[in-house]
């Protein structure tokens, strides 16, 4: 879990919905769509911290193996562009890292764990937007739970999971928790209300 | 963290690297952007009431509110009816109407923004009040300091001056003491508090002892008014005894920073040559001072709705 | 028409319950026909207290207090006679305001009012007033202090202490050396330094004291010291007396509860002259009172009108009220403490201030044929100080909040109640 949020739910008690395989096959599914629609010359992948950036480098990784291409992979911390924050709370920032050749008439991969209110895809537009004019921007997501709250789509979808409102997403990936998969918990008692319509995990 | 920041001393640790590593986010967060302003604080207001002057501390807060695209309102006391002798009470219950929801304060009695944060709902940020803290300063030196060395705790860290009547002292052996750091303060005997025996730092009056062992010396500025108090014979011995010339910074460590919270006497306690050498962080401390005013405006305004989710959404 | 009274089972210095009669405004030997029985089982029967410090701030700041306001506030704290300070506006200097103010006391009925004479015209410490035209005047002012200032020049201090020996008075000094107590806030020592606010040394109480010591000694007259705060100045009277000089010392409710750390709050209900001290003070000024080297508790009770604390530290007034709370703060520091027994408190706050202050008709013994200046406290109850219930006019108590034992139930003042089931009559 991301240490700067409140531990949700009990994955114990969650069930999977996809296992490690299912990830891995999600996000070569991804990588082969990216570059069928964008080519691997002028894209350039921004993760969302904290697991969006580590989607962002296996995607990068699985390009480098289909096309043989170094495709820059960059963070972008949307804190700082929340509207939420009196909702929430303050959170600790994550490091925003642009590539070096910036994003300048590229093509942004946008990359996030969970698509579900769209806030987060709408900070981080923001947030592009006082860095740099991308020439497009794109989004792919690991899973889509729905219940969106703005006009957002995803370009790329790992895998649709219709849920109701009071549960709970848990991505976890090997890199922070020691395997993959996407569990369905149940409803969080432990957070307010007021809170629940954004992703409480990604 | 607390709603208000009134004194160094109340910060946590983790509160305390909080601020310290936020500060370095929204440092990494501008660099090399064009549009230096993030949108967080957006419909915030933000008021400076200063009722002593203090250009250089009212544009720093000015600067960082504004970078976070807060409403900024500049409350002097000269020019409002501050000056015809409303009470603070009443100064604050009018902001407090215009619905502010930090009120960044200067003031020259000690203790003012523990009264104010009394009066008003919104958040209380001590920017120096009489002889007694100032703590966004001393966050921005630790800052400064873990920039320049790359670390605060066990740094030494040798504090320079009239402790007696400096708010930068008092928050700086607070702070220094819980980031770690090991203080002493040095000064002539009349500038150092009766007390001062139970603060957590060690006491010198001999400048020429203590440099050699310090990897950070912050020279305090000597007032005006203190040259001409019987604190010390003239501001020549002054200087003598307690002033960092090219032939002292000459006895520091190889990697020893010189710091200095501003506004400076040349020739007092800091010869030129040292304000404009390598060593010292002058100029960074301004630049510092609006990243860790940022940061303290984020962390206390950011998430607040109200008071009692305060202190758990922000730990 | 005075009232006769049965004051059954009460137990005078807390000693074997008996009946106490009141009858002609007497303590009587018999009780009286027809008289009111008052059921005093399990309660103290103390001589009224008489306080040898208290603002009244009559005339001037009518705002913060009135005579009225404040011997109310006296009776519920079972004083049957209040010293009023001269520091009014105008300064209780010539016979004219101290006859006014006692006149005032006599109309207000609720304690007597003796005033305190200025040492100095307007308290300013550079001629001395007119100390024989108070003395001779209605009001017989025999104790007479600049206090809020003190008679710093050491040779007008020799003067007053002189002349006052014509008339038996008494010059009550504010120990507070002007120059060392500059733009002083607070105690200096580890609070004052952490709080950056200007500190205001012990030393400076102290220096006076011991001059002052010696100048009685030598013009062989006798000296009080208002509100000792230090455990040096204790030492400077107990050295004194035992040389046999003519010294004697009040101390303050407060200064025997309260420490300087409450000034962290920057709250000004605890900005005091002199300050609050430290623990090792407030130890040695209850030893001191316990052991008789400090004669009495005098309150100095100061209030102020709310605009004159609520404001930034440095801009507040000096003061706290305490006629209140006096007797609950005694028995919580000295008599909870076992430091003082009830015939003690009856001695420190009724009979030796009452010999300072010469008043023959107060302090006087429990017994048939004197004035019936009594009041009956419960040893056993608790209370929690509530600011706005004070009948003083001012809410300055530092001790809002505070439960604190003991309570005044009632007070006679010769044989009249003026407070009955804790409640002014």
């Amino acid at each position: 879990m991301d240490a700067a949020r409140p531990v949700t739910g009990d994955p114990s008690i969650a069930r999977p919905v996809l296992e490690a395989e299912d990830v891995a096959r999600a996000l070569t599914r991804i990588a082969h769509e990216i570059v069928e629609r964008n080519g691997a010359d002028q894209i350039v992948l921004l993760g969302i911290p904290t697991r969006g950036v580590t989607l962002a480098r296996r995607i990068a990784a699985r390009i480098a193996d289909i096309e043989n291409v170094e495709v820059p992979v960059g963070a972008l911390d949307v804190t700082m562009y929340r509207d939420d924050l009196r909702l929430r709370g303050v959170r600790a920032l994550e490091p925003t890292d642009i590539p070096a050749a910036g994003i300048d008439d590229l093509i942004v991969v946008l990359v996030d764990d969970v698509l579900f209110s769209g806030r987060t895809v709408r900070s981080a537009l923001d947030a592009l937007s006082d860095i740099g004019r991308p020439k497009a921007v794109q989004l792919a997501v690991l899973v889509d739970r729905g219940h969106r709250e703005l006009p957002v789509k995803a370009d790329y979808v790992g895998k649709n999971i219709p849920t109701s409102l009071t549960e709970t997403v848990h991505v976890l990936l090997d890199e922070h928790d020691g395997r993959d998969a996407v569990l369905l918990g149940p409803a969080d008692l432990k957070r307010e209300p007021a809170a629940a319509p954004e992703e409480v995990t990604r | 963290m607390n709603r208000h920041l009134l004194s160094a001393g109340d910060l946590s640790r983790d509160d305390a690297l909080l601020v310290l590593d936020t500060a370095a986010d929204m440092d990494a967060a501008l660099a090399g952007r064009s549009i230096k302003k993030l949108p967080t604080l957006r419909g915030r207001t933000v008021v400076n009431l200063f009722f002593e002057d203090s250009t250089r501390t009212r544009t720093s807060f000015e600067v960082a509110a504004k970078r976070l695209s807060a409403d900024v309102i500049n409350f002097s006391a000269k020019g409002s009816s501050v000056s015809k002798g409303e009470s603070l009470k009443d100064t604050a219950l009018t902001l407090e109407a215009m619905g502010s929801d930090a009120v960044v304060v200067r003031h020259s009695a000690s203790g003012a923004p523990h009264r104010l944060a009394n009066w008003i709902r919104g958040s209380v940020i001590n920017a120096g009040d009489g002889t007694h803290e100032h703590p966004t300063q001393a966050l921005l030196d630790a800052y400064t300091m873990r920039r320049r060395t790359g670390r605060v705790e066990g740094l030494q860290v040798a504090i320079v001056g009239d402790v007696l009547h400096s708010r930068v002292a008092r928050s700086n052996v607070l702070l220094l003491y819980t980031l770690g750091a090991e203080v002493t303060i040095v000064a002539p005997p009349t500038l150092l508090p009766v007390g001062v025996t139970a603060w957590p730092c060690a006491v010198s009056y001999d400048l020429d002892a203590v440099l050699p062992k310090s990897d950070v010396v912050m020279m305090l500025r000597v007032q005006h008014e203190r040259m001409h108090g019987g604190f010390f014979p003239t501001t020549r011995e002054y200087s003598r005894r307690y002033g960092l010339d090219a032939e002292r910074m000459a006895t520091l460590p190889d990697d020893a920073i010189v710091m200095h919270p501003g506004p400076m006497n040349r020739g007092v306690e800091i010869a030129a040559e040292v304000a404009d050498s390598v060593r010292s962080t002058i100029v960074e401390q301004v630049a510092n001072g609006v990243s860790v005013r940022m940061a303290v405006l984020y962390l206390l305004l950011g998430g607040l709705i109200d008071v009692s989710g305060a202190d758990e959404v922000a730990a | 028409m005075m009232s006769r009274y049965v004051i059954r089972g009460a137990r005078p210095l807390g000693g074997e319950a008996r009946d106490l009669y009141v009858d002609g405004g007497e303590l009587v030997e018999e009780a009286p026909a027809k008289a009111d029985v008052i059921d005093a089982d399990g309660l103290i029967a103390l001589p009224g207290f008489v306080d040898l410090h208290t603002h009244l701030r009559e005339p001037g700041r009518e705002d913060a207090e009135t005579v009225e306001t404040g011997t109310r506030a006296a009776a519920l704290g079972g004083f049957t006679a209040v010293h009023a300070m001269a520091n009014t506006d105008p300064v209780a200097d010539v016979a004219g305001v101290v006859e006014q103010v006692w006149r005032l006391g006599q109309e207000a009925g609720h304690c007597d009012v003796h005033p305190v004479g200025a040492v100095t015209v307007g308290l300013a410490g550079e001629r001395l007033a007119e100390l024989g035209a108070m003395a001779d005047s209605a009001a017989r002012v025999r104790v007479f202090s600049d206090d809020g200032n003190c008679v710093h020049d050491p040779l007008l201090m020799r003067r007053a202490l002189e002349y006052v020996k014509a008339f038996d008075g008494v010059v009550a000094q504010h120990a507070q050396d002007p120059r060392l107590t500059e733009s002083a806030q607070m105690n200096e020592g580890e609070w004052s330094a952490t709080l950056g606010l200007a500190g205001w040394p012990a030393v400076a109480e102290e220096a006076i004291v011991a001059r002052d010591c010696l100048l009685a000694a030598h013009v062989r007259s006798r000296v009080h010291f208002c509100h000792v705060s230090t455990a040096g100045s204790v030492e400077l009277v107990r050295w004194a007396k035992a040389k046999g000089w003519n010294v004697t010392a009040e101390v303050t409710p407060h200064h025997l509860l309260l420490t300087d750390d409450l000034v962290a709050s920057y709250d000004p209900v605890f900005k005091v002259n002199p300050p609050l001290r430290t623990n090792d003070d407030v130890v040695a000024l209850r030893a001191a009172l316990a052991d008789g080297t400090i004669d009495a508790v005098a309150t100095d009770h100061a209030p102020h009108a709310l605009e004159d604390k609520e404001t930034e530290f440095a801009a507040a007034a000096f003061g706290m009220t305490g006629l209140e709370t006096a007797l609950s703060v005694v028995a919580t520091s000295m008599v909870e403490t076992g430091l003082l027994d009830w015939a003690g408190v009856a001695d420190r706050m009724s009979v030796r201030p009452a010999a300072i202050g010469r008043l023959t008709r107060q302090g006087q013994p429990l017994e048939p044929g004197a004035p019936a200046n009594v009041v009956l406290v419960d040893p056993a109850a608790r209370w929690t100080v509530d600011a706005t219930l004070s009948a003083s006019r001012s809410r300055n108590t530092p001790f809002a909040g505070r439960e604190l034992a003991a309570r005044v139930v009632a007070t006679f003042l010769r044989g009249k109640a003026t407070v009955l089931d804790g409640k002014a009559v």
